[in-house]
């Protein structure tokens, strides 16, 4: 039994959180390219597969919608398999067996057949990598019925939610901030702080209101440190949950501060933060004193990882904007 | 077929019963069938091509939104679905109505996909509807879900007990076309890979639908299956004992835990792929004559004669197809469109609080116009 709260990096944080879900119940299996004798590229599931035998970890062909196919047909069986995607640029060969078998399964039987699959997929940039190693691919998931969307942003949250994600019926788009995977953070291992589908508010501030998830919420907290030392007091919140968004925090925030700036390293056009600017703009148009703005990367390919900086939004380009929703 | 074929065959076309030299060693997979059986066979093909000419029927008098005929596949379908077990399970495509009818599923439930009035159409967990799974309409995709399931078959221990009750078997019925599709060559890699207990049927109908087979491949099918390590045959699809016997070795084989084996049953699509479609723009009235000749049912029939059944059994089959034929229609005419409820229920199996949300919008819209009006 680990000591209550321990300090572990986010990486693992969930190979913790992996390993509690697999000894919690034995019909969870883990399935993906390289996880299993070398604990995975980004050695996320290091140790499992000694631990629980290649039946519960297996290294799988080279084949993304082999993957996340053959998961469909062991969740039919009644096992809750969890995929490991390499990188987020790999993501597409699985999309059909995602968004058209995966995500309608349980519609389609009207019930009878539950998909309790997680499928993990390391995303994001600021790791400096080649091509398809550094997107943001989340939209297209948020987009598919059926589909449960988070990503943790810190090493705690790692931890419960995929134990969350695992324990539930539903599938769960997984998405780990990899430029978070190795910053340590406090783990509670005696209780989860919030449920899996839950905003949280991570820096309390009356003036502008900024959201983010994974990997950006640190660059917002930056920036909103930054901010108070210019006297402006920022409110941070941790989307967490992408599908579904829990407005509630949200609606709460805008409400108090009257501004809100959606964040994130995704493209903009038709992303997250369009869908939590338009239920702003819907549901507290009245709180609002200056437009919701968005900061995020721009709607092109991912660009060679000597300018990413020019393409993530950093806390300079979060601090812009809170001057320019302040100008109203 | 041709002389020195590999094909195996046992009735030629014209019901006599003539094994190819292929089929001599699936020979003692026929030994223990008797007269009943080869009747429940005939009288299985003969059913399902009654219903399947309703179902034609009822599209063209607007009945149904569209029907995938299999006319002309019963053999290759009763065969194989005669040949598995009750804890077999199997995942078909679009068109494996025979096999459904055989493993005992309340075939209404086709009927219910192609009107639009149910999206899964049975309950493919409830033990009554013999562990046919739902219809797949994105091509291919079943044969990754049946080699997963396999996959979880072997773990859970249900292989080479040598326990004929529990040692279980998986097989995926898929089409020529679709072995042009990634998903079909990722689950022979990941079957090879994980020595399976599962039988890829393939029906080789020879449309994907205009498009040729000779445009998917350049080697017979079969061999396929071979490049990727795993066993494979050709039978006449047409031949209701070839399917039967390649299917009976092949599933009894993967349940005693040798692994995956692919078989390739030749036949042919008589009718339309769909309702929707017109093959005098690429059929021959030549190429239909050909496998007109090669009827399943009747050559069977003409087998049976051979073997003694006489006019009142044909008459009484026909009789059985006719009111089966009847029935259906009766019931189909009674379907009614779901609830718009069953539209937000099942998206997911926990609450969700955007689809309960849109739910609740609806039903006050709508009560909203009614209460106008």
């Amino acid at each position: 039994m680990p000591a209550s709260v321990e300090e572990l990096p986010l990486a693992k944080a969930l190979t913790a959180g992996l390993r509690a879900a697999m000894a919690t119940d034995e019909r969870v299996i883990l399935m993906g390219e390289d996880i299993g004798t070398l604990g995975g590229v980004f050695r996320i599931t290091e140790g499992l597969q000694a631990e629980f035998g290649k039946k519960r970890v297996l290294d799988t062909p080279l084949a993304e919608s082999g993957i996340i196919g053959t998961a469909v047909g062991l969740a039919m069986r009644g096992y809750r398999p969890v995929c490991e995607i390499q990188f987020d640029g790999f993501i597409y060969p699985g999309f059909d067996q995602i968004t058209s078998q995966l995500a309608k399964m349980t519609n389609r039987t009207s019930g009878t057949v539950p998909m309790p699959v997680v499928i993990r997929v390391p995303y994001g940039g600021h790791i400096g990598a080649v091509e398809h190693h550094q997107e943001s691919p989340e939209a297209y998931f948020v987009h598919t019925a059926g589909l449960r969307v988070v990503s943790p942003s810190t090493p705690n949250d790692a931890y419960w939610m995929i134990q969350e994600a695992i324990a539930s019926d539903d599938p769960v788009m997984f998405f780990e901030p990899k430029s978070r995977y190795w910053p340590k953070g406090p783990v509670d291992f005696s209780a989860s702080a919030v449920p899996l589908h839950s905003t949280r508010v991570v820096r309390t501030g009356t003036d502008v209101t900024l959201i983010a998830h994974g990997a950006m919420v640190s660059t917002l907290l930056q920036a909103a440190q930054v901010a108070a030392d210019e006297g402006v007091s920022v409110e941070v919140l941790d989307l967490r949950s992408l599908s579904p968004i829990d407005f509630g925090p949200i609606i709460s925030s805008v409400e108090k501060t009257g501004r809100l700036i959606v964040c994130q390293e995704a493209p903009g056009f038709v992303s997250v933060g369009s869908e939590i600017a338009a239920t702003v703009a819907e549901r507290a148009f009245f709180s609002l004193q200056s437009p919701v703005l968005r900061v995020s990367g721009f709607d092109t390919p991912y660009p060679s990882s000597k300018i990413e900086s020019f393409y993530l939004p950093d806390a300079d380009r979060v601090l812009e904007a809170i001057d320019r929703s302040l100008a109203y | 077929m041709a002389e020195n074929s590999p094909t195996v065959q046992f009735l030629s076309i014209d019901g006599e019963f003539a094994p190819s030299e292929a089929a001599e060693e699936y020979l003692p997979y026929l030994s223990d069938l008797s007269d009943d059986d080869h009747r429940q066979f005939y009288r299985d093909m003969a059913i399902s091509r009654r219903f399947d000419e309703e179902c034609t029927n009822l599209q063209r008098q607007g009945q149904m939104g569209l029907w995938p005929p299999s006319h002309g596949q019963e053999a290759a379908q009763v065969g194989s679905a005669r040949a598995s077990r009750p804890q077999d399970v199997l995942f078909p495509t679009y068109r494996e109505h025979a096999v459904g009818l055989v493993r005992g599923i309340d075939i209404l439930g086709i009927v219910k996909v192609m009107r639009g009035a149910s999206l899964g159409g049975w309950d493919a967990t409830d033990p009554k509807n013999g562990n046919f799974r739902n219809y797949t309409l994105v091509i291919g995709s079943q044969t990754l879900h049946a080699t997963g399931y396999a996959m979880g078959v072997a773990f859970d221990g249900l292989v080479g007990t040598g326990d004929p009750e529990v040692d279980t078997a998986v097989m995926v019925y898929f089409g020529d076309g679709s072995t042009s599709q990634g998903d079909v060559s990722e689950s022979f890699v990941f079957a090879a890979s994980n020595q399976t207990p599962q039988v890829f049927f393939l029906q080789n109908n020879q449309w994907a639908i205009s498009v040729p087979v000779s445009t998917q491949s350049r080697i017979p099918l079969y061999l396929r299956a071979r490049g990727f390590g795993i066993p494979s045959v050709q039978i006449d699809g047409n031949d209701v004992l070839a399917s039967y016997a390649a299917t009976r070795k092949h599933l009894d084989e993967a349940r005693a835990g040798q692994g995956p084996a692919m078989i390739e049953a030749l036949t042919y699509r008589i009718g339309a792929h769909t309702t929707s479609d017109d093959p005098t723009r690429y059929q021959t009235a030549e190429q239909l004559a050909y496998w007109v000749a090669r009827d399943p049912i009747k050559r069977f029939e003409a087998y049976l004669r051979t073997q003694g059944a006489d006019e009142a059994f044909f008459a009484a089959t026909i009789e059985e197809a006719d009111d089966f034929a009847a029935d259906l229609r009766h019931r189909t005419l009674a379907l009614t469109a779901p609830p718009l409820s069953s539209m937000f229920e099942n998206v997911y199996s926990e609450p969700h609080a955007l689809v309960a949300e849109q739910h609740a919008w609806l039903d006050a819209y709508e009560l909203s116009l009614r209460e106008g009006a």
